[in-house]
């Protein structure tokens, strides 16, 4: 695995909650299946488009009667699993609570670390954006809980497909901070060996990467089978966010992954907006909604809540792991602040908008909540905070040490095999180059 | 070994099977390759021989198609994808030239595509609108991508078996035209067969040159035939490769004849046989005698099939060009507003 700060790369999250799955069984299995008709067990959909969305800039209703839902705890919408709400209060949840028994308030102490370090990571990047060491950067804040609760549910040996704004999902497999940087920089095309960190580089073209965690898990199924393995498979994890939704590749992705049962979990992060265009002109209906179209489950769950997020995610890589096929997880968290730094989000969406979600933040509450058991105090948090500093430290060190590559990279790794013409190319552009050493004269 | 007398379709079918046999990572997708054998039968027996993890139909997605491939490459597999149609493969377009040709770059070449992705290409079968297409500039203009045509039996069978051991993706194009007609093959020893990339002179002239692929082959042979009765002796190179495209081939041979005329079905806007026009132009100007002639497709959407006989170029217009390039007719070139060229 690449090098990284934090010694502690990899939380054992990823096997806890395993357990659950005899309780599957002894529930007759209707969460690990399949089942079209019961697409979003208990989670029926109210007719709204985004309940925690506070702009009233959408339909209020789309017209069709809501689905009787069963009642939920204090805190909690019909639809949305949330185990710690805003104020960092743990509510009780009967389908879920089992998926997280194993996280004590040590390991939720972990959690919290990533939280803060991820962010402090975001915040250092786009500092060093604005002071020119990286061409772009597309923050992730406000999005940590959704990053880390589902990253931290996988398994070394699963297989992520991302967008471009998963950083702390990359950091999550064990990448380097400087080598998530290293593209945004230019330097590269991707800051990270793929087979190394078990994670593709970021995609750039919406969507596209989803069909590719696909075809990743028709592998895996392959394998299985060739090998004879059953029962614990690997599991191809990609994200995507709500504008990718409209994506042609992303339908084609859960009709494929549907109709050949892969074991593809898809992760979107609701973000509520896809550079300054509204979930609302994505989609009439809670993108969650979309599963049961394709025959597969789906589940919303609060994405600011980092714990409701690794169980939803444990629930579906145990789903795909075990032969259940692929689920669709929505994870509604928000996007707080530009696109990227080339956006101005002031055009599009009000303070007021922005104040709403940081009043949900998702470190804060994780917080409280610690502080509420005992477990966070001045004293640890001002650790938890330095620890975090030190590694905006030494990333912003190790930033400013990536040279640009030689220009002879651009026509490397172009084919695998020979190629006589692009190496003539090449030739011919070194001569051009080396008449400007012998004049003298700079060829830049 | 003796060769055997099968058609292209059954050449196909022949190197798809070799692979499949050899290597259990390589998997063949696509619509209709399974109980189906595909449309023109290329996959015919596979899947009952191999089964439906190893020859897999797809959900109708092209993208699709792609995308996964894509996925699978990642995984270790050796994916070779049939698009049914030429005209359907652009909605895999984004897959192909964002995807699959970049991966290897983007990655450093940590991550490789060696996919084959088989496309039944050109018309004057009579066929419906977007099953007659000819796209290979675009794929062409695409860097990462390996693109060859196959002309003949032999050659869909070893060629495919080349490009699905090739490490880079290889757009592989099987003329229509072509899949029902035979010739001899033999599936011995394809380690002694003519790299991939590397041109072929299936007929050697003197006086002019006439480059060319796919089913227009054919064309170019029985068009020298007819000019060896009108007494002028015509080499006839079967490119083979498109990208890379054997330049030193053809470059030799026009230094020996002088004259140069491309046959190619798609548009002549941007073509590769504006490529070829080029580079020969660059590398024989002082050798060529005569303008090179470009005999193609008109720049128009592929006509209704009761027209397409004005589109496709055939034995009368190519035998046109090479009295064009001859001198034997004026030059003929599409020009916009002859009065001021004039002028």
């Amino acid at each position: 695995m690449p090098s990284t700060t934090d010694p502690r790369t990899r939380q054992d999250l990823s096997r806890a909650g395993e357990s659950a799955s005899s309780a599957d069984s002894a529930h007759g299995g209707a969460r690990d299946r399949a089942v079209p008709d019961r697409a979003v067990p208990d989670r029926a959909v109210p007719d709204r488009a985004v309940p925690d969305r506070a702009v009233p800039d959408r339909p209020a209703s789309n017209g069709r009667p809501a689905r009787a839902s069963a009642p939920r705890g204090e805190g909690h919408d019909d639809v949305t699993v949330r185990l710690l709400d805003a104020e960092g209060v743990r509510h009780p949840d009967a389908a879920y609570d089992r998926w997280v028994g194993d996280v004590d308030d040590a390991a939720l102490l972990r959690l919290y670390e990533d939280l803060v370090v991820v962010r402090r990571i975001d915040t250092e990047a786009t500092a060093l954006q604005r002071q020119g060491q990286l061409a772009l950067w597309p923050p992730l804040l406000g999005q940590e809980a959704a990053q880390i609760g589902s990253a931290r549910a996988l398994r070394d040996d699963d297989f992520v497909f991302s967008s471009y704004r998963e950083h702390a999902v990359a950091h999550a497999r064990g990448v380097a901070p400087v080598d998530l940087l290293r593209v945004w920089r230019g330097a590269v095309g991707s800051g990270w060996n793929p087979h190394e960190a078990r994670m593709a580089p970021m995609q750039v073209i919406i969507g596209a990467q989803s069909l590719q965690a696909v075809g990743y898990g028709v592998g895996i199924l392959a394998d299985a089978e060739r090998e004879g393995r059953t029962g614990d498979t690997e599991v191809a994890v990609t994200y995507f966010g709500d504008g990718a939704t409209s994506q042609g590749d992303v339908s084609e992705a859960f009709t494929f992954a549907s109709t050949w049962s892969a074991p593809v979990v898809f992760f979107c992060q609701n973000n509520q907006w896809a550079i300054s265009e509204p979930v609302s002109l994505q989609s009439k209906v809670p993108l969650v909604e979309r599963a049961r179209g394709f025959g597969m489950p789906g589940v919303r769950v609060d994405g600011n809540d980092v714990l409701a997020v690794l169980a939803v995610t444990r629930e579906a890589l145990h789903r795909a792991r075990t032969g259940g096929g692929p689920t669709l997880i929505e994870a509604v968290t928000y996007r707080r602040g530009p696109h990227t730094t080339a956006d101005d989000p002031t055009r599009y969406r009000t303070s007021a908008e922005i104040e709403h979600w940081e009043a949900r933040d998702p470190v804060a509450r994780v917080a409280a909540h610690l502080r509420g058991r005992g477990v966070l105090d001045d004293d640890v948090e001002a650790r938890v905070q330095e620890s975090a500093d030190a590694v905006a430290a030494e990333l912003r060190a190790g930033i400013s040490q990536v040279e640009d590559p030689s220009w002879e990279a651009i026509f490397a790794d172009v084919y695998a095999e020979p190629h006589h013409e692009l190496a003539a190319e090449r030739d011919a552009y070194a001569r051009y180059l080396d008449g400007f050493e012998a004049t003298g004269e700079d060829a830049r | 070994m003796t060769a055997e007398q099968m058609t292209l379709a059954r050449g196909l079918n022949a190197g798809l099977r070799q692979a499949l046999t050899d290597d259990e990572k390589v998997v063949l997708l696509g619509e209709d390759i399974g109980a189906l054998g595909g449309v023109f039968r290329v996959t015919d027996g596979l899947q009952r021989e191999f089964g439906p993890r190893r020859v897999v139909d797809t959900p109708l997605a092209e993208s699709g198609i792609l995308g996964t491939a894509v996925g699978l490459a990642y995984r270790g597999y050796r994916p070779v994808v049939e698009i049914q149609f030429d005209g359907f493969v652009y909605v895999a377009f984004d897959q192909i030239v964002s995807q699959v040709a970049k991966m290897r770059a983007r990655t450093g070449g940590a991550v490789s595509m060696p996919l084959t992705i088989r496309i039944p290409v050109a018309g004057g079968i009579g066929a419906a609108e977007h099953h007659s297409e000819s796209p290979e500039a675009y794929f062409v203009h695409t860097a990462g991508l390996r693109v060859v045509s196959v002309s003949n039996p032999q050659d869909a069978a070893t060629v495919l078996r080349q490009a699905i051991a090739s490490d880079d993706p290889v757009v592989f194009f099987e003329p229509k035209r072509l899949y029902h007609v035979k010739g001899p093959v033999e599936l011995e020893d394809l380690g002694a067969a003519r790299p991939m990339g590397a041109a072929h002179v299936v007929r050697p002239g003197r006086d002019v040159t006439v480059a060319t692929w796919g089913s227009h082959v054919s064309t170019a042979i029985d068009a020298a035939e007819a000019m060896a009765d009108d007494g002028a002796s015509v080499e006839v190179i079967d490119l083979r490769s498109l990208s890379p495209w054997d330049a030193d081939t053809v470059v030799a041979s026009v230094r020996r004849t002088g004259r140069l005329v491309v046959v190619q079905e798609g548009p002549r806007q941007a073509g590769v046989g504006a490529e070829i026009c080029a580079t020969v132009t660059e590398r024989c100007f002082e050798h060529l005698q005569a303008p090179p002639v470009r005999v193609t497709g008109h720049d128009i959407p592929y006509p209704p099939a009761k027209l397409e006989g004005h589109h496709v170029p055939d034995l009368d217009r190519v035998c046109f060009g090479i009295d064009q390039a001859l001198g034997r007719v004026p030059l003929d070139v599409p020009t916009a507003r002859p009065e001021e060229v004039a002028a």
